[in-house]
């Protein structure tokens, strides 16, 4: 009883976070179901699409896309690497969490670009996007899933709604910095011009934001990955599900094989969207 | 003829409430005391002048003058706070957004200090950037690009990017990229002032011969009095925001230079020294002991020069030479210079503070070499130099030879004159 608030009683507010959860899932049942069977099956053809064809069809597939975009020892990496783990007999669950995170990464791309560039541009807006970001990364991840639940059922859907709102903010945040760190005599170059905001901004701001931005984008696969396996808590699978079932039943062997695999599976991608990011050799 | 440019009365205020500085410049106040009372920064005030169609008008003044801001009131990137800026008969600041974004499409073509150029484009990309923006179609604006760049002899450079051309070559870049979209005015600030002293001298020939043949309407910006001499058809002088003086280069020099000068720096921080070596021009032209007379005489005749400087191969300084004993040299068919070599220069370190350099340049008919610790030539200085730098900042000493009666004032200039020629 001594432990309790003098006065006055608890202030509800899970009470209140409940009810408004309770409100949004009804009310917007029909958009959540829409977006969780788009994404589900988005998510499902992509996973069948790659496990149809033999892996080493598919190994190579990747390994010439990671040589073509980010140059001969990333593309001899990414073979060696994800033959590796068919040889571990994770290639299904590879291509699962690479999916998963594919798309995560793409919804979160999706939502962070516009926001990022009005926060480039907007004193105002950044003022009040900047605390949101704050709370989004600060908030333990695990408190995603709980509402993601109620809003898309247990699942990969879920997983990818959590991961979103946990890796978003790096791309909003690098966004924001690529525009404003565009030199300003740049900007008033155009501007002398007779530029109006439209041309300056994808003539000028977002070509030379671009390598910032494609930081962010980096970070974000990156925090999309170290999600995979809170995500498999409510059933994404993938790599992240082997982790979770070899914690539940004390198997280190086949924990550090599933954990090996993600970091193989972050070093490819990290290698691959840094390269991306960086201007061509002629323009530096 | 209608003037091009006709700015009456322009006044820009930095800061919340311009309204209360208005008010304060209209009771005479001066500029430290407005920003001191009211925290608001007086960019310019009460500026007038016009420009003619096809007139080059030099603004000058010291760094923080307001010559920026004046330049960038006349297109509208700063938003005058009063007055008019009335371009071809018509009030710019009447005007739209839209219809300011369409007249700088069409009327204007700015050249920026630091170039400003497009790092992601290529050289074509950037000086067609204005076409582009004002929705000419790929092919015209490649072929008035490509003209652009041939005008400012950057042919053959087309595909390059910014970052892979010398800074002279990136500020042509910079001018065609104004000119491309054939603008009425060009706006030049400082343009030339992050090069090279010789490329600088070089551009600025080139900007007047351009200008021959192109006939443009030019505002240019300089804090270089050499510059504005050199480029303006009339120069506005500029101190605290406001006009002190609007002539033409011989209304400049014939005014009394010691007291124009006295009046120009008068509010300069005395602490700020200036040294032999920030005033100083490279001096591409020198000679070795072995050059025989006869290129001696060709170096000092390409370049109107009286003298020459003689320096080892390594570049230490030996001496210098006269064009009569050159000439001299050759009739005796001699075959070096050994034999004509004067020593009785003088030679100061980079260093040095200009109010010695004034008192050097009074006692001799040569330029001054600037030489490194172990004796190696690295510049030249004349007498326009230390004037001009004099305009520029304050010797740290009250300077008795700069004169102050009208006077001491034209066998100065009439000897500055002939020492320009003499120079390196
Ligand atoms: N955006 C601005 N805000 C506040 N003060 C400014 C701004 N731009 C220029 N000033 C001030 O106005 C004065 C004139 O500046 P400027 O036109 O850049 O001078 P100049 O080009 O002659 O060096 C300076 O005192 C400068 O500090
Ligand atoms: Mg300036």
């Amino acid at each position: 009883m001594s432990q309790d608030f003098p006065f006055v009683g608890k202030f509800p507010l899970s009470d209140y976070i409940d009810d408004g959860l309770d409100w949004l899932t009804t009310t917007f049942s029909g958009v959540t179901r829409a977006i969780s069977t788009v994404l589900g099956n988005g998510v499902e053809g992509v996973v069948t699409a790659l496990s149809f064809p033999p892996p080493w069809v598919v190994i190579l597939g990747f390994a010439a896309l990671a040589w073509y975009l980010a140059g001969r020892r990333v593309g001899i990496g990414t073979a060696a690497g994800l033959l590796f783990l068919w040889n571990l007999q994770l290639w299904q669950a590879t291509v699962e969490t690479f999916t998963l995170v594919l798309f995560a990464t793409a919804v979160a791309v999706a939502i962070a670009l516009p926001l990022g560039i009005l926060g480039g541009l907007s004193d105002r807006f950044k003022a009040a996007v900047m605390p949101v970001l704050d709370f989004m990364q600060t908030m333990p991840a695990f408190v995603y899933l709980i509402p993601a639940i109620p809003f898309f059922g247990l699942g990969q859907v879920s997983a990818m709604f959590a991961t979103v709102i946990f890796s978003m903010p790096p791309a909003i945040r690098l966004t924001i910095l690529g525009i404003r760190q565009v030199p300003k005599e740049l900007v008033e170059a155009s501007d002398a011009f007779g530029a109006n905001w439209r041309q300056k901004l994808f003539k000028v701001q977002m070509p030379l934001a671009v390598p910032t931005i494609m930081a962010g984008i980096n970070q974000t696969i990156m925090l999309a990955l170290s999600m995979v396996v809170i995500a498999a808590m409510i059933g994404a699978g993938g790599l992240g599900g082997e982790v979770w079932r070899a914690i539940q039943r004390l198997q280190p062997g086949n924990g550090f094989e599933a954990g090996i695999a993600i970091v193989i599976l972050a070093m490819i991608l990290d290698r691959v969207t840094q390269k991306i990011g960086q201007p061509k050799k002629k323009q530096q | 003829m209608q003037p091009k440019i006709q700015v009456k009365n322009v006044t820009k205020v930095f800061g919340d409430h311009p309204e209360r500085a208005l008010q304060l410049l209209d009771e005479g106040l001066d500029r430290k005391e407005i920003l001191q009372r009211t925290g608001q920064t007086v960019g310019i005030q009460n500026v007038c002048f016009d420009v003619a169609q096809g007139e080059i008008l030099v603004v000058m003044g010291l760094s923080g003058c307001g010559k920026s801001t004046l330049i960038r009131c006349l297109n509208r990137l700063i938003e005058p706070t009063a007055g008019e800026v009335v371009i071809d008969g018509e009030d710019i600041l009447k005007l739209s957004n839209d219809q300011v974004l369409e007249r700088r499409r069409r009327k204007f073509g700015m050249v920026f200090q630091n170039f400003a150029l497009f790092p992601h484009r290529t050289i074509m990309e950037n000086a067609a950037f204005g076409l582009e923006i004002g929705g000419t179609d790929k092919e015209t604006r490649d072929a008035k690009a490509t003209e652009a760049l041939k005008l400012v002899g950057l042919d053959g450079w087309e595909q390059s990017y910014p970052s892979q051309l010398s800074g002279g070559m990136q500020q042509r870049v910079g001018l065609a990229r104004a000119l491309a979209v054939d603008p009425d005015i060009l706006l030049m600030d400082e343009a030339f002032s992050a090069l090279d002293p010789l490329i600088r001298r070089d551009m600025q020939d080139e900007l007047l011969a351009l200008q021959s043949r192109v006939k443009k309407t030019i505002v240019f910006i300089t804090h270089d009095l050499d510059e504005a001499l050199r480029l303006g058809d009339r120069i506005v002088l500029m101190k605290d925001g406001y006009v002190v003086q609007i002539g033409t280069p011989e209304d400049i020099l014939t005014s009394p230079a010691s007291r124009y000068v006295e009046r120009f720096v008068e509010d300069v921080d005395k602490t700020q020294i200036l040294t032999a070596g920030a005033i100083m021009h490279d001096s591409r032209i020198r000679v070795t002991p072995n050059d025989g007379p006869r290129t001696a005489l060709h170096k000092m005749d390409q370049e109107s020069f009286y003298s020459v400087f003689v320096t080892q191969r390594d570049g230490t300084l030996e001496g210098y030479v006269w064009a009569e004993d050159a000439a001299e040299a050759v009739k005796r068919k001699e075959k070096t210079l050994e034999g004509i070599i004067q020593r009785d220069h003088y030679a100061v370190k980079p260093d040095e503070s200009i109010g010695t350099l004034f008192q050097m340049l009074v006692d001799t008919r040569i330029p001054l070499a600037v030489v490194d610790d172990n004796g190696k030539l690295l510049g030249t200085i004349v007498k326009t130099q230390v004037l001009a730098a004099l305009a520029d900042a304050q010797p740290d000493k009250e300077d008795a030879e700069a004169g102050d009666g009208e006077g001491e004032t034209e066998p100065t200039q009439a000897q500055e004159t002939a020492e320009a020629k003499v120079g390196a």
